[in-house]
């Protein structure tokens, strides 16, 4: 083996959590498998997450027995597809703590679920003047709605800076609502940095002057536990992908009487109660949010996945991925060249950016990649926070609460190799 | 320890890169980048004639990319105009040697759509 004695010292609460992540770790049968001998080592999580086998038996049982389409039929097995689908937006309501299963509005993903906001809510609600408030370190999905909202409109946004270590930098906060702040729009925590987000504290200070807040929960929701009425949020957006859930489908919470006001953001079925050849008269919340046959299957699945996560415990993940972030830190920061970027741990998340010297993070990524370790390379949808780091892209590993240090272990081996090839 | 991918020839260009640099008032001159990856190559070009006298090349990226273009410099030197338009891209995907995931075959790419955008004569949208 390798010279890495002085990193691989396993923190001894980790150790004695061992026995059960062994029982959690064959939960996921994507983690046993390998390459060419080589077994996978899945740091990518923050771009999605891998999936339970009760997720996808959950996804399989209801296509192999109770498949109908939901709302719409009178015979047993579409009362049952319609009864899961609805207890998944009730599991999901329950998870965020939403006081009613109708704060939920299933979408494709958290994309669409800021899309619906600036379509639905934000062409009724933003006037010429006003603004919108975002952050230097959103996800391009949490930033581009907005700047074609603001064009559209005629308004303006505005965005929160950065401190010198990836913490948003509040000192100005609320001499930025005063200048007509509608909406303030902002993650709970990065993808890139894994920066955690004041956001009930900025939330009280929106509400102030009047302004809407929106969450983009696509990092936190998975991580840590979120409740919408302690943060006290109009709308909170996620992804079942990110949370041990399948991909296309995700939620967005609002707030009831937000969302009463709002107008359909897509027209067609389902999302209807009276029609005639001239007009129609709208569903009621949730479902007019909801056009068309939805992603049933995996609402399910979405369902299934926050009662694994439900299970397990939110706070266990919490703590677990806080222990292997600490240690994926402590063990990137022993290797010589590489430099960290974000903020202390606990201020964070488990997603790290780094680089390795000046070796492009494709090359990074590609050779951590013969060692069938997956991590991420490029910009991550943050273009403008990538020239605020002043790097075109970075390489990010991101933890899940099924990671090991072992992996991180096998990380940095593959990190000293990247070192060796480049001569760096 | 040694690498599938990075091989030794790979890592001497992307270190070294042949015909690396900007040419004084140019015939021809290309940029372009990788969206997904930020990867950039820009090449000027120098005719004598018909002949491509002069090539050089600059830009920031994987190894891989750099890598290639450097390697496509040397393949069009010398080359008359249309001959070297008839480079095709297996040509420098084979100069690399090494298996290359789809996703690198776009890094590797890169410097070789540039090459042939300066040798078309494609107006350099990145130009002032
Ligand atoms: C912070 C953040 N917001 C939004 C998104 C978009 O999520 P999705 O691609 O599931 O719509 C992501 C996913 O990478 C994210 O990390």
């Amino acid at each position: 083996m390798l010279e890495i004695d002085a990193i691989s010292l396993t923190p001894a609460s980790m150790r004695a959590g061992t026995p059960d992540l062994a029982k959690v770790r064959a939960d996921f049968p994507i983690l046993s498998t390998s390459r060419e001998g080589k077994p996978l080592i899945y740091l990518d999580s923050a771009a999605t997450s891998q999936k339970p086998r009760a997720v996808l038996d959950a996804m399989s049982t209801y296509y192999a027995t109770y498949n109908a389409n939901v709302h719409r039929g009178v015979y047993a097995i579409s009362e049952q597809a319609t009864a899961a689908y609805e207890a998944g937006r009730a599991a999901i309501a329950r998870f965020i703590n939403a006081p009613e299963p109708e704060n939920v509005v299933f979408t494709r993903n958290t994309t669409e679920a800021i899309n619906l906001v600036a379509y639905s809510w934000g062409r009724h609600s933003i006037k010429p003047g006003d603004a919108i408030l975002t952050s230097a370190l959103e996800h391009h999905s949490n930033l581009v709605p907005w700047q074609m909202l603001a064009e559209e409109r005629g308004a303006r946004l505005l965005h929160l800076p950065l401190d010198a270590q990836g913490r948003l930098d509040l000192t100005d906060l609320d001499g930025l609502l005063a200048q007509g702040v509608k909406l303030v729009a902002i993650s709970q925590m990065s993808n890139v940095l894994g920066t955690i987000n004041p956001v009930a504290e900025i939330a009280r200070r929106a509400h102030a002057v009047g302004a809407l807040v929106l969450v983009d929960g696509a990092q936190s929701v998975p991580h840590f536990p979120v409740d919408v009425q302690a943060l006290d949020c109009d709308f909170l957006a996620f992804s079942a992908h990110k949370m041990v859930g399948p991909t296309g489908v995700g939620a967005l919470y609002g707030r009831r009487s937000v969302l009463e006001a709002m107008p359909p953001f897509m027209a067609g079925g389902s999302m209807i109660k009276k029609v005639t050849l001239e007009r129609s008269t709208y569903a009621d919340v949730p479902q007019r949010f909801e056009a068309g046959t939805q992603a049933i299957a995996e609402v399910i699945g979405f369902g299934a996945a926050v009662q694994y996560l439900s299970e397990l415990g939110m706070e266990w993940v919490r703590d677990r991925e806080h222990a292997l972030t600490a240690y994926l830190l402590e063990t990137l920061s022993a290797i010589p060249g590489v430099t960290i970027y974000g903020p202390p741990v606990d201020e964070r998340g488990g997603a790290v950016s780094f680089n390795v010297g000046d070796v492009h993070p494709h090359d990074v990524a590609s050779l951590l990649d013969e060692d069938n370790i997956a991590v991420r390379a490029g910009h991550h949808c943050c273009q403008p926070l990538m020239g605020l780091l002043a790097v075109a892209a970075t390489t990010r590993a991101s933890v899940y609460f099924y990671n090991t240090t072992d992996e991180i272990d096998a990380l940095a081996r593959g990190l000293h190799r990247v070192r060796r090839v480049f001569g760096s | 320890m040694s690498s599938d991918l990075y091989q030794e020839e790979i890592l001497d260009h992307y270190r070294h890169p042949h015909n690396h640099g900007t040419l004084e008032n140019p015939d021809a001159t290309f940029e372009d980048s990788n969206p997904l990856c930020g990867d950039i190559v820009a090449v000027d070009l120098r005719y004598d004639g018909e002949r491509v006298s002069e090539v050089r090349f600059r830009g920031s990226g994987c190894a891989i990319s750099q890598a290639a273009a450097s390697m496509l410099t040397d393949m069009v030197v010398g080359q008359t105009r249309v001959d070297a338009l008839a480079i095709p891209r297996e040509a420098i995907l084979e100069e690399l040697g090494v298996p290359l995931s789809p996703a690198r075959v776009k890094c590797a790419l890169l410097g070789y759509k540039v090459m042939m955008a300066a040798l078309y004569g494609v107006p350099d949208h990145n130009a002032k």
